[in-house]
């Protein structure tokens, strides 16, 4: 799997788009043909008139009459009627087929948005099954998954065009959406409402698997970080506890502040910062330095960490898999 | 009416003794304070032209900047800060502060004329809106100016514009600033109605009035019942900032989705507000260059009407993804599929009129023919939207960028632009060069074809709006790059009109009274007209007075030589609602700074507000109060009038 899909809505990777992409299709044909004859109407009867000119020229003109021409307004709205009949019927059908969401999802997420991250919280069967991770959201290939939406701070929305349309995430309300992805893939995500300073850089990945490597990804998702092997890993952890588990949280540490992302599989994670940084030693390092020259205006502060501080954090993160 | 005057009223000629006796009566008094006092409606309109155009010069500036962010992937021209105060004042000031404004002036300088009337129902109120846009638009740009502009979209979605989450000054302006041109819109809008229902000339009948009375009356009607329900929410957001009440903050109790409500049923309203009016200026233009009356102008008034009605039921096509239950859902967009059909009657009725016409082609023409294409590509894409699980892909795309841009520039500036080419004539006398005329519409309609059209493309192609920047490797960039390079080509477009306008009030032709052939009242008046508009009330036998010859529907003709005079004092006729009877003669109003006067003080208590400065709210309150007593003051001029003969309504 390499790259995220880009965003175009006209194809599908999923049930919910899909049925949509016929209706998306049906409107925007019927739109362009609209056009192409109104202005090839406007065009020949202009192209008709035999005066071109000035003041002088049109005080001159004859004021004509032939024919009162009503009967072009009723051909024209008769013939409009026809294909927005067609839109309507097809609107409320289609609506109807995915508005609802599923009864029995074999997957359930709780997806809140925050200023400008996702957390991801996984339900399992029992709350010890349950986990959360951040800006990425794996799911089963051909599963329905639903997702519950909140909004953390502001309103923000939630969208990933291949998978499904655009679900608000609105502070003290919940709504739903669901997805299902037919192949596995991974599909990119982004918040389309506007949620201030970092709004264009609040991407995600949808990462669908087949069901046997899903399961793999969750049960190594429910491990608990492992200890420090090295010195290095443990000077690292300190810093962890110390300065990141202010916002972080590290399961099976003491750093436990959900304020920021989950940080205890964050080396499993294609990318950071929302989806707009590769996950690579020299991107961490340089978000962790100085995150707003990536995302000018995101709550993480910088830290200023020594060379030698960076090195020790570096070496604990990586063991984070 | 107090100032009402019950007399038979004087017939006679229209002669040069009568003129100047009028011209004595209605002209401004020269000098500041006729200049701040003047409340005659073509200096207002003007005024609120002028002023608009400069906002429109502003809001492109800003949309360029915007652009050349845009250009290209990862640019950093700009800071997301920056950034964002650019788009959200780019959005207020093209909404609020040019294309409503815009539309208000061209009905100020227009309505009385084309009604045959001599001023507006309230001239003072008149002038009190204009001074008050003028004030509120100052007020909003100097948060602009100190980096504190609104900086949350120009529909400002709560908890985001909560202090919590955006602390500085930038929301106070805004809150307060709409507010305060919410003033000007509500009495303007009342002006409007009143004018059209009460000051029309003897005759002219209801079926008989031009269309683009019927925009702006069906627009101003729309504003009074929906700007309180914006200003009354930018008031509670004002309340939940400055004194922690809870009415949109969940952790209180409160309804972000409250917010949207309010703001959509004021603001899909109000996008019918800034079309309306320029489809009724095609509507009345495009015939006059096809030498034949509008095709099923009854049909177009009606469809105006129910255009109108139907847009308060729309609103929710704006919040198709808040979560709203299904069946609401479908509701709201059979609504705004349906709305289609009146719209459609309107661009029928505009072909056939030129198909069964004889244009000439003009630069106004140019304007006017072509926005019908414009007018039907922002229609479909609108059409788009309203399909529920289409526009949860659209939504908050850059398709919906390329739609508002078609509604806004291809419905509102266009017919704005050939409505200045059509009545500049009319204003200063003067015609608008022809052949510089035709560059500019060119380059306006290939710059913005070119910049807005691939829009589109890009919003299919996924690119979320209000982002400050965009990686490489999307498929945006180089559409990007179109849409910035066609959008400095359409500025040029509009710098050439608004060069034209300066070179042709220096060195324009002269224009004569009606250089067009045009139809309606206001071409009858000399070019621009006299401060009184007519010497004689004309008196109307059918829709199109000055081509009652040509067209012979009907033996009656009408009248505009010989009618009232109403030369004995600044006054007015009023006649009855539907059937234009007149019914008394009504004392206006003398020039009068009061308006200016109390929006000053406004503008003082603002300021107070906006700082929380109990003191300056003091004296802005007492300022208020000071000018409206002056306002207010019984005058002598408004009571003694000539005694009255009779003391029931006269019939002319
Ligand atoms: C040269 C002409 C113009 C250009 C290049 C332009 C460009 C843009 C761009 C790029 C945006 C999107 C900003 C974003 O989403 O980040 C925008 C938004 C907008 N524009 Fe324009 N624009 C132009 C003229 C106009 C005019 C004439 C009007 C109205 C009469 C207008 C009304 C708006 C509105 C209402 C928004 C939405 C602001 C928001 O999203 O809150 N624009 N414009
Ligand atoms: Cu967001």
């Amino acid at each position: 799997m390499s790259g995220a899909t880009p965003l175009g809505y006209l194809s599908s990777a999923g049930s919910r788009a899909a049925t949509i992409v016929p209706l998306t299709w049906y409107v925007l044909i019927v739109s362009i043909l609209v056009c192409v004859i109104i202005g090839a109407l406007v065009w020949i009867g202009v192209r008709r008139s035999h005066s071109s000119g000035g003041a002088a020229e049109t005080s001159a003109a004859a004021v004509a009459r032939n024919g009162n021409g009503i009967r072009w307004i009723w051909i024209g709205v008769v013939l409009t009627a026809i294909p927005l009949a067609i839109a309507l019927v097809w609107t409320v059908g289609a609506l109807a087929s995915v508005a609802g969401s599923p009864r029995r999802p074999d997957l359930l997420l709780d997806v809140t948005a925050h200023q400008w991250w996702w957390e991801v919280k996984y339900h399992g069967d029992t709350p010890s099954d349950t986990f959360a991770t951040a800006n990425e959201i794996h799911i089963p290939v051909g599963r329905k998954v639903l997702v519950r939406l909140h909004g953390g701070d502001v309103i923000h929305s939630f969208w990933v065009p291949k998978l499904t349309g655009k679900t608000d995430a609105i502070p003290g309300q919940e709504n739903a959406t669901w997805l299902e992805a037919a192949g596995p893939g991974i599909y990119r995500g982004q918040c389309t409402e506007y949620c201030g300073l970092e709004h264009a850089k609040m991407g995600f990945e949808v990462i669908a698997q087949p069901a046997a490597a899903f399961e793999r990804w969750r049960t190594a998702q429910l491990q608990t970080a492992p200890p420090p092997a090295t010195p290095a890993q443990a000077r690292g952890l300190a810093l962890v506890q110390f300065r990141c588990g202010m916002c972080h949280a590290v399961r099976g540490t003491t750093a436990a502040s959900h304020y920021g992302p989950d940080l205890t599989h964050l080396m499993s994670r294609r990318k950071i910062a929302a989806a707009t940084l590769p996950n690579n030693p020299g991107a961490l390092s340089g978000w962790i330095q100085n995150p707003q020259a990536t995302k000018p205006g995101a709550l993480m502060p910088d830290q200023h960490l020594s060379g030698q501080q960076l090195a020790d954090l570096r070496a604990y993160l990586e063991t984070l898999k | 009416m107090r100032q009402a005057v019950f007399r038979r009223p004087e017939i006679g000629d229209d002669n040069e003794m009568l003129r100047a006796r009028l011209h004595a009566i209605w002209e401004t008094a020269p000098g500041l304070k006729g200049w701040l006092g003047t409340v005659d409606h073509k200096e207002i309109g003007i005024r609120y032209i002028i002023t608009a155009f400069v906002l429109l010069a502003l809001g492109g500036i800003e949309a360029l900047v915007i652009r050349l962010q845009l250009a290209g992937p990862d640019l950093h021209l700009l800071t997301p800060e920056q950034y964002n105060e650019f788009f959200s004042t780019h959005g207020m000031t093209m909404i609020f502060l040019y294309a409503s404004p815009i539309l208000s002036g061209f009905s100020n300088y227009l309505w009385p004329l084309l009604l045959g009337s001599r001023d507006m129902a309230f001239p003072r109120m008149n002038a009190f809106s204009y001074w008050v846009f003028l004030g509120s638009a100052i007020f909003l740009y100097s948060g602009f100016l100190v980096g504190a502009g609104p900086n949350d979209g120009w529909f400002n979605y709560v908890p985001f514009a909560e202090k919590d989450y955006n602390p500085g000054f930038n929301q106070d302006f805004y809150s307060l600033g709409m507010i305060f041109l919410g003033i000007s819109t509500t009495v303007g809008a009342a002006n409007f109605i009143v004018t059209a229902f009460k000051t029309r000339a003897p005759g002219m009948s209801i079926n008989r009035i031009p269309i683009m009375i019927w925009g702006t009356l069906t627009a101003s009607a729309a504003n009074l019942v929906v700007v309180p329900a914006v200003s009354l929410a930018f008031f509670l957001l004002w309340m939940d900032r400055q004194f922690g009440t809870d009415f949109f903050q969940p952790a209180g109790g409160g309804q972000p989705l409250l917010w949207q409500h309010l703001f959509w049923i004021f603001g899909h309203p109000w996008v019918y507000a800034i079309v309306l009016p320029a489809m009724g200026m095609v509507s009345d233009g495009l015939p006059v260059f096809c030498r034949r009356p509008l095709v099923g102008h009854s049909l177009v008034a009606l469809a105006t009407v129910s255009v109108m009605i139907l847009g308060f039921g729309v609103w929710v096509h704006h919040m198709f993804a808040t979560g709203l239950p299904g069946l609401s859902l479908s509701f709201f967009s059979g609504a705004s599929i349906i709305i289609t059909f009146p719209s459609a009657v309107t661009v029928f009725a505009w072909i056939a009129t030129i198909w069964l016409g004889r244009p000439v082609i003009t630069t106004a023409f140019l304007y006017f023919a072509s926005m019908i294409l414009l007018f039907v590509i922002g229609g479909v894409s609108g059409f788009m939207t309203a399909s529920v699980p289409v526009d949860w892909q659209l939504t908050d795309t850059y398709f919906v960028v390329a739609h508002i841009h078609y509604v806004l520039i291809g419905i509102n500036v266009f017919p704005v632009v050939g409505a200045t080419y059509f009545w500049f004539p009319k204003m200063t006398g003067k015609l608008m060069d022809e052949r510089l005329g035709r560059w500019g519409f060119w380059t306006m309609f290939a710059g913005f074809n070119i910049g807005f059209l691939p829009m589109h493309l890009t919003g299919l192609l996924g690119m979320p709006r209000r982002i400050w920047t965009y990686p490489a490797g999307m498929g945006w960039s180089t559409l990007n790059l179109v849409t910035t390079l066609g959008s400095f080509l359409f500025a040029v477009g509009i710098l050439i009109f608004f060069f034209n306008v300066i070179k042709s009030l220096r060195s324009g032709a002269p224009a004569g009274a009606n250089p067009w052939g045009g139809s309606s009242l206001e071409w009858s008046v000399s070019s621009p007209p006299p401060p009184y508009n007519f010497a004689v009330i004309p008196t109307v036998a059918s829709r199109h007075p000055l081509w009652e010859e040509a067209l012979d529907e009907s033996v009656a003709r009408t009248s505009l030589t010989r009618g009232m005079t109403l030369d004995q004092g600044k006054e007015a006729l009023h006649t009855s609602p539907m059937d234009a009877e007149p019914e008394r003669i009504v004392a206006t109003p003398e020039d009068n700074v009061a308006p200016f006067l109390l929006t000053v003080a406004m503008m003082v208590l603002f300021y107070g507000m906006l700082l929380k400065l109990w003191i300056v709210i003091g004296l802005g309150g007492l300022g208020c109060f000071a000018a409206l007593l002056m306002w207010l003051w019984p005058r002598r001029n408004l009571l003694e009038r000539a005694p009255p003969d009779r003391k029931e309504p006269v019939h002319g």
